[in-house]
């Protein structure tokens, strides 16, 4: 009941406030994919995974009064961040408590740039390939970021220490 | 003539109500209507449990399937074709990729998706990929082409231009089932002037654009995604026989991992319930199956399943009650404690549903690069994004618009009340 809203309530209240739409997209991504038991359905689009279902959990999330959005022009786009509210906090604790070692993986993902989580969340998607074919979609998925293999390797390196964190 | 290139000798049409005609002329795409894979969509409906609801609603996949083609080659054929931007070498994997988008849909496929936690867009892939009727015919062209349509269908494809053909915020998809979904369920919303968008589609280095003077039609595809959302996707009722479908296998699958002695073993089930779902298993699955044994299981002893089974056989579906989680959130815990001590399994009989429990993409800008919005051709070339000319466009996607209501068997409460008070007070409390 109203449970998968409680688990986006906790997980922006244990990151203390997530900017961007972009960056949480990819961060609750990740998270699934490390076996944390986020439910939203990811698609691929054109700037990686991209799930509809969160972004209207998140809508409905400020609508109820339990985030708090706040919009930043940044000339030709605008940038969302989000935080929990005071009814939030109370809301969030109607859910089951979150396993321990979901903190520190959300703090590691919410240290990074949302560039190179979309990085990461890419090479994910096509995890049941082998690496240089992973290599290879990102690279036709995109071809216009150009991700340099120094990124590549980095990624990588993130995708084993968080699958550590996860297991911790 | 490479099979690639074949054509019939007489173009075959098929009379359709949205498009009129359909115009087949290829003939790798003859044989594909003709496999079995693609003949399996007639067995499975375009809108689920919509039909409860507009009883219009029964057209399939298939139709569908046909209408997004024949949109993608009007696209080509009278639009893109010899412009500098559109690659004529992309023609057949484009139509091949819009005819073949949807074929791994199940049967109730939301639903179906959600308990099974599967991915339609995969099984399209493992069809393509697999040792199909599908495979073998596309195989025909070249041995890589099904890998090429498979790479369309899954957005990885080389030429996004193609990808943007059948998916993106503007595309044969979305415009299809709109005009199909408002014939079929006979609602006025739904229509615009597809013609008029793809007299002013242009082809654009990664995507479709919109030659600016055409905004107005574009207005009008957006608005009707909108109140199709509102007034039949996410219609209350439907929602209703939804939540019992997906309740009807939630049960059943219980059931099978519990040990559970059916009358009419669930075969067709088995690995469903199990997670070792073959290719076979899953193409062999459609709504005839399910509804075969949602009757056989409306005979079973266990009540749960067959009540659930006798109520979305014969209709008699679960009432709701708004619902603002805001100030009630805490309602729900207090419901779940009633129904548990008056004797009714909360995990079947009550039932919470949100606006995001169905996704529906409403057209959003969103932040940069989040998601590919649609962009207007100014007529110096330069391109601006919808919402940025649109005031119609932006007062729609600026708005927030969420719904949430909860599902119970008003029924069986109020038969009950006046020997059971618990009943009573569950009525009144969720009626607020």
């Amino acid at each position: 009941m109203l449970a998968e809203h409680a688990k986006i309530v906790q997980m922006i209240s244990l990151a203390d406030e997530v900017n961007g739409r972009k960056k949480l997209q990819k961060m609750v991504y990740i998270l699934k994919k490390m076996e944390f038991s986020f439910v939203e359905k990811y698609e691929l689009h054109m700037y990686g995974p991209y799930s509809e279902e969160l972004t209207l959990r998140v809508e409905e999330l400020c609508e109820m009064g339990f985030l708090a959005e706040t919009c930043t022009d940044k000339g030709s786009y605008v940038q969302y961040t989000y935080q929990v509210t005071e009814d939030g906090l109370k809301f969030s604790e109607t859910g089951d408590a979150p396993v321990a070692s979901l903190a520190p993986c959300i703090s590691k993902l919410n240290d990074q740039s949302s560039r190179f989580l979309e990085l990461v969340s890419t090479l994910l998607y096509f995890d049941h390939l082998e690496r240089t074919e992973q290599i290879e979609k990102v690279r036709i998925v995109k071809n216009k970021l150009n991700f340099s293999d120094e990124e590549m390797d980095a990624a990588f390196a993130f995708i084993a220490e968080m699958s550590a964190c996860a297991v911790a | 003539m490479s099979y690639e290139h074949e054509k019939l000798a007489e173009e075959k049409v098929f009379k359709d109500p949205v498009h009129r005609y359909i115009h087949v002329r290829d003939r790798v795409i003859w044989d594909v209507i003709g496999t079995r894979e693609f003949q399996r969509l007639r067995r499975i409906r375009q809108l689920g449990t919509t039909y409860l609801v507009f009883h219009g609603a029964e057209h399939s996949r298939f139709q569908h399937s046909l209408g997004v083609y024949e949109i993608v080659r009007r696209i080509i054929d009278s639009g893109f074709g010899g412009r500098p931007e559109w690659n004529e070498d992309e023609r057949l994997v484009a139509l091949c990729a819009a005819l073949l988008h949807d074929l791994g849909h199940g049967p109730f496929s939301h639903a179906f998706e959600k308990v099974f936690d599967l991915d339609h867009e995969k099984f399209t892939q493992a069809i393509l990929l697999g040792d199909t009727e599908v495979n073998a015919v596309l195989s025909r062209v070249s041995p890589e082409f099904p890998q090429r349509v498979a790479d369309v269908v899954g957005k990885t494809y080389k030429d996004k231009l193609v990808i943007s053909l059948i998916s993106s915020q503007i595309d044969a998809d979305r415009m299809d089932y709109l005009q199909r979904d408002a014939y079929y369920t006979g609602v006025q919303y739904g229509h615009f002037d597809m013609e008029r968008i793809l007299r002013v589609m242009r082809p654009a280095e990664e995507q479709v654009v919109i030659k600016s003077s055409g905004m107005h039609a574009v207005e009008d595809y957006i608005m009707s995604r909108y109140q199709m959302y509102w007034q039949v996707y996410f219609h209350p009722v439907s929602r209703s026989a939804e939540v019992i479908l997906i309740k009807i296998l939630h049960r059943a699958k219980a059931l099978y991992k519990d040990g559970y002695r059916f009358l009419q073993d669930p075969v067709p089930f088995r690995s469903f319930f199990d997670k070792t779902i073959t290719l076979e298993d899953y193409i062999s699955l459609d709504e005839g199956v399910l509804f075969t044994y949602f009757q056989l299981w409306m005979k079973e002893q266990d009540p749960i399943l067959s009540d659930l089974c006798r109520r979305f056989i014969n209709r008699k579906l679960f009432q709701y009650a708004e619902f603002d989680p805001a100030k009630e959130y805490r309602k729900i815990g207090q419901l779940d404690s009633l129904f548990k001590e008056a004797g009714i399994d909360p995990e079947y009989y009550l039932v919470t549903d949100s606006s995001s429990d169905l996704p529906y993409d409403f057209y959003r800008p969103g932040e940069e690069n989040e998601r590919v919005p649609i962009y207007l051709q100014l007529p110096n070339g330069e391109l601006s994004e919808l919402s940025r000319s649109s005031d119609i466009v932006d007062a729609i996607s600026g708005k927030r618009r969420t719904d949430h209501k909860i599902y119970f068997p008003e029924d069986i409460l109020e038969a009950g009340q006046e020997d059971n008070p618990l009943y009573k007070e569950i009525l009144q409390l969720v009626r607020g």
